[in-house]
């Protein structure tokens, strides 16, 4: 095992500094509240030299994005970081990124997509981009904030895989919380993440390439097609990667985390910071001797369906907490793991709860209520319910 | 039209990994009507090769020498500016079945 300093930082550092110690070539970013901090830890980096980053100071997150792309292209390593409305103006590119196959790394700090406006966490920013052919992970803590930012590179620069990735905290709750968090060493670090290997870079004169061409109905659909084989591929080569930096670390990571589940009749799924939370209520209800589990989504883009399948048949009541809406249909956790269940053998009762939303507290209490829900059977499949709302 | 390629059998991303391909993009398939010559009404003002938007019109020394049916996409402007009426749009179903 590597020999690792602990510092206690915030989520927001915890991100700046695993961008420090892969030190992208270019750094496009535009600040924007909660992400505001990573952009400020980064920015000095480049001002005290410590890395060789180019930095781009722009005017808003289209540009942001629209450089990075640029970068990307040329055959530079390129990130850059958002939230909200940002990663919301940012998104016609955020599509052509992962369309033009770009393997950008991206940290995003999720906070409500307004209106009214509201700078607190939610997920409502990262769903909306959930259809725009990025690989999505959710972190719980700072710790996985770290860990995955430099795992992020590595899928992304997969040859089989090509595709960019939104390393997704929640805002506030980790961004700016401190804790305490296990780093690499840089070159241990450097060394895990590696070279880039650029493809078909634009700054290969000696082969010249064109980017983003006009592509109607004779090939659009082709292109399409590769980038769903592309998704499929993150399946076979996220466990190897994960297995490396286990090998490193000592800390385990997979598609799915799950947490007490071997005998567990009641399950909880959540995204992100919540887990935490989950995990303290399954532990006290465990002490009452409830047969209670979680199941934490690390990918929840691709959707490890194989895997949530297999985890989830059999089991008593399956409850699903999501901290965004889908207005006028299922909120989006739900519905993948409800249309994941439409396979299995055995399916469980299942159930919606809608949470946190704009920033709106989650405790142990509305957890636990959630739990006795599920073990008084008193779920409904196509009831949505709501915690911590006045109604 | 061209033989197309399978979705694994051409570059990601929609990249084009050589130069000036768009001299093989055949525009001429996007035609529904097409412009018919005749030479013997032309008095060479080359009108035609000013305004057709596709190059489609060939001249050699400021003589008009009939049209390119591989980029020609049958917008009917050639016909439209000729003052001596020498170029005709005629459906492309007339040529269906006969090669160009
Ligand atoms: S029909 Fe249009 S494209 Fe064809 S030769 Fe005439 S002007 Fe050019
Ligand atoms: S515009 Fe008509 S007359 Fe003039 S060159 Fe063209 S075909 Fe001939």
């Amino acid at each position: 095992m590597t020999k690792v300093h602990k510092e206690a930082i915030t989520g927001a550092q915890a991100a700046a500094y695993a961008m420090k110690q892969i030190e992208p070539d270019v750094v496009a970013a535009y600040p924007i509240t909660p992400q505001t901090p990573i952009v400020e830890y980064f920015a000095k980096y480049v001002a005290d030299g410590v890395v060789k980053t180019e930095m781009v100071p722009v005017e808003s997150e289209h540009s942001a994005m629209s450089a990075v792309v640029g970068a990307a292209a040329a055959g530079a390593r390129a990130m850059t970081a958002t939230s909200a409305n940002g990663l919301a103006l940012m998104h016609e590119i955020v599509y052509i990124t992962a369309s033009m196959r770009l393997p950008v790394v991206m940290p995003v700090v999720n906070r409500a997509l307004s209106g009214p406006i509201n700078i607190h966490c939610d997920h409502s920013d990262t769903m909306a981009e959930r259809d725009s052919g990025w690989i999505q992970l959710f972190c719980e803590d700072a710790q996985e904030v770290y860990d995955l930012t430099l795992m992020a590179v590595r899928l992304a620069e997969h040859e089989q895989v090509r595709l960019p990735v939104m390393v997704n905290q929640d805002g506030f709750i980790i961004s700016h919380g401190v804790e305490p968090v296990e780093l690499l060493p840089d070159e241990v670090a450097k060394k895990f993440v590696g070279e880039l290997k650029p493809l078909y870079p634009l700054l290969d004169t000696e082969h010249p390439v064109t980017y983003g061409p006009l592509d109607l109905y004779d090939y659009y659909f082709e292109h399409k097609r590769q980038q769903i084989e592309a998704m499929k591929n993150v399946f076979k080569v996220f466990p190897s990667i994960a297995e490396e930096f286990y090998n490193i670390t000592g800390r385990r990571y997979n598609f799915v985390e799950p947490y007490k589940m071997e005998d567990a009749q009641y399950v909880m799924v959540a995204l992100g910071s919540t887990n935490g939370t989950i995990k303290y209520v399954v532990d006290q209800l465990r002490e009452e001797g409830k047969k209670v589990g979680l199941l934490k989504i690390w990918m929840f883009r691709p959707f490890p369906k194989a895997e949530i399948q297999r985890l989830l048949t059999g089991r008593k009541a399956v409850v699903v907490l999501d901290r965004s809406a889908s207005f006028g249909a299922e909120a989006p956790l739900y519905e993948a793991i409800k249309s994941s269940l439409y396979e299995v053998a055995s399916k469980p009762l299942l159930g919606s709860f809608v949470y946190g939303l704009g920033g709106r507290d989650i405790n142990p209490e509305l957890v636990r209520f959630a739990f006795e829900k599920a073990m008084k059977h008193e779920l409904v499949v196509d009831q949505e319910l709501y915690l911590g709302l006045r109604e | 039209m061209a033989e197309l390629k399978k979705w694994n059998e051409i570059p990601i991303g929609g990249i084009i990994t050589e130069p000036g391909t768009a001299r093989k993009y055949r525009t001429g398939d996007w035609r529904v009507k097409r412009p018919i010559y005749d030479r013997s009404k032309c008095i060479d003002c080359m009108m035609c090769w000013f305004y057709c938007p596709d190059q489609a019109i060939m001249q050699e020394n400021s003589v008009m020498k009939g049209i390119n049916y591989f980029y020609c996409k049958g917008c009917g402007i050639c016909a439209n500016v000729c003052p001596k009426s020498a170029i005709e749009m005629r459906p492309e179903t007339e040529f269906a079945h006969k090669e160009e």
